[in-house]
């Protein structure tokens, strides 16, 4: 039987940061990847966020790397049944650099990155599909791909948001409903020009634009439109336990659909050429719904560990893939150098984490998951503002009533206590 | 349960490269689970339908390899693999 130091299983963000912080450290490690090439099977909304992954990479790193657009502009529609009220916010800040956050296109650069890995020195093998584990003596000892058996001291699952890995390795249970969400969209070729016309910006710049209310039908998700270079990415996330319970059953390929007939995306959209519909499961539950990130011999990161975060106002997760891959290989390099790779020694692993933005920021909005599953938000309040608005805008034949009295109309006593009851809830964001 | 017309279409514009047999299968028996038909909604491919005699039926062809199945109805309905290397859906854009 071969046998490496490490072998890591998925070419994604969490795999291929590990791989090359391994393989940079002079590390014997081979990454797995079931799809033709990296990004093959990875599916992203999607932006990522640099900030707090710049310190794990080369000073030039990124520039290099085939990003879409830098995030100037960040709007937040809501939707109710016959309007829409946007916000729009543009920080000069985010328009120069370093900047804050990119639009991106995973089969794009998670390939640039399997290549940067593979300089640095991973061994990477596409068109490897893992479908079990090697144990020896309660701990795991390696992989079986294709009917193959390598060995290894430490297997690390970087295999996304289902992880059979981790599963095999008993470190989860199959995913739940209640705990995940499916993102589901649609990659819309467009001049760049028209890009930057409809979205208002700067020869280059780009947009990240998030949907919420009617179109979801009053259930927790929202839709989505990110600007590429010459494409926008537009779909939905919808939890899916909302998505079996909705009465009449709506099929979700359905919802994005009328999403699609919303004037303001149509009016994003049109004329524009579908070049690819793409899905994904994702995790939903945060902190609180983490399974262990580690065993005798195996240690879990990214998706695969639930390292997701839905803040509502921001949709984090690639950060948390490339942060627990880096520490999940500074943690294997640690046991090569004791030689020791059982649990014990492996648990670093979360401390690591603990002490670094990934299990902080888990941590600190480990309420979000509980405060965004309320219906209110998807619907209620979607259509209280766009009526209010409507109201407030409108010059009707009469006399028009007071803003005071608009409002009053809209706000009654007995809307109160529902209100203080969400913004209560909300205080632990 | 309406699933677009033009999803099959949709589907169509992805490289996709189809495999030997499918990768998952709804396990014997289960067909007319109604945890099971729950998964008609939930598919963003609309790969699953309910034939004239009420058992759900898995049509694999353009898969997306989402796994919104295999969280919505768990493994005990549907036996759930990834497809064999060098096949299925190869994203471009992702």
């Amino acid at each position: 039987m071969e046998k490496f130091d490490v072998i890591i299983v998925g070419a994604g963000l969490a795999g291929l940061s590990a791989g090359y912080t391994l393989a940079k450290a002079g590390v014997e490690v081979l990454i797995l990847e079931r799809g033709d090439y990296p990004g093959a099977k990875n599916v992203t909304g999607g932006r990522i966020y640099l900030n707090p992954v710049r310190q794990f990479f080369p000073e030039n790193f990124w520039d290099k790397a085939p990003l879409e657009r830098p995030v100037t502009t960040e709007i937040i529609t809501m939707v109710s049944e016959n309007s829409s009220t946007s916000m729009r916010f543009r920080a000069q800040d985010f328009a120069q650099p370093p900047y804050q956050s990119y639009t991106i296109q995973r089969s794009k650069f998670d390939r640039w990155f399997g290549q940067q890995a593979t300089n640095a020195g991973a061994m990477l093998v596409n068109k490897s599909r893992v479908d079990d584990l090697i144990w020896d003596n309660g701990r795991v000892a390696g992989v079986i791909a294709g009917g193959e058996e390598l060995g290894a001291n430490v297997v690390l699952a970087c295999d996304g948001a289902l992880s059979l890995v981790a599963e095999k390795a008993g470190l989860r249970q199959p995913g739940r409903a209640k705990d995940f969400a499916v993102g589901f969209k649609e990659v819309i070729e467009l001049p760049e020009k028209t890009i930057e016309d409809r979205f208002g910006l700067g020869v280059g710049e780009g947009a990240a634009q998030l949907f919420m209310g009617a179109f979801t039908k009053g259930r927790f998700g929202g839709g989505f439109a990110y600007t590429n270079k010459t494409s926008l990415s537009l779909g939905m996330v919808v939890g899916i336990r909302d998505l079996m319970e909705t009465e009449p059953a709506i099929n979700a390929a359905a919802l994005l659909e009328e999403f699609k007939q919303q004037p303001d995306v149509a009016a994003l959209i049109a004329g524009g050429e579908l070049i690819e519909y793409s899905a994904h499961v994702l995790p939903e539950a945060g902190y609180n719904g983490m399974s262990p990130c580690f065993g005798n011999g195996v240690l879990v990161a990214g998706d695969a560990a639930g390292l997701a975060l839905n803040m509502g106002l921001l949709v984090r997760g690639m950060e948390f893939a490339i942060g627990s891959g880096v520490l999940a290989a500074q943690t294997i390099q640690a046991a090569l150098e004791q030689k020791n790779f059982s649990a014990n020694a492996l648990s670093a692993y979360k401390q690591r984490m603990e002490q670094s933005f990934v299990l902080q920021d888990l941590k600190t909005f480990q309420a979000a998951p509980h405060v965004l599953d309320n219906p209110r938000l998807f619907g209620y309040y979607p259509e209280l503002v766009g009526k209010l608005m409507q109201d407030l805008f409108t010059v009707c034949s009469g006399p028009k009533p007071s803003f005071v009295r608009t409002v009053r109309n809209h706000l009654g006593v007995s809307d109160l206590p529902g209100i203080l009851k969400d913004a209560w809830g909300g205080r632990k964001l | 349960m309406m699933i677009p017309g033009n999803l099959k279409a949709k589907l169509g514009i992805n490289v996709f490269k189809p495999g030997h047999q499918p990768h998952i299968r709804i396990k014997p028996g289960a067909e007319t689970d109604a945890r099971l038909k729950k998964v008609v909604a939930v598919c963003p491919a609309g790969l699953y339908s309910i034939d004239d005699e009420g058992k759900v039926v898995l049509d694999i062809d353009g898969c997306l390899e989402c796994g919104t199945c295999r969280i919505a109805c768990g493994p005990e309905l549907l036996e759930w693999y990834y497809p064999e290397a060098a096949t299925g859906v190869q994203f471009r854009c992702g």
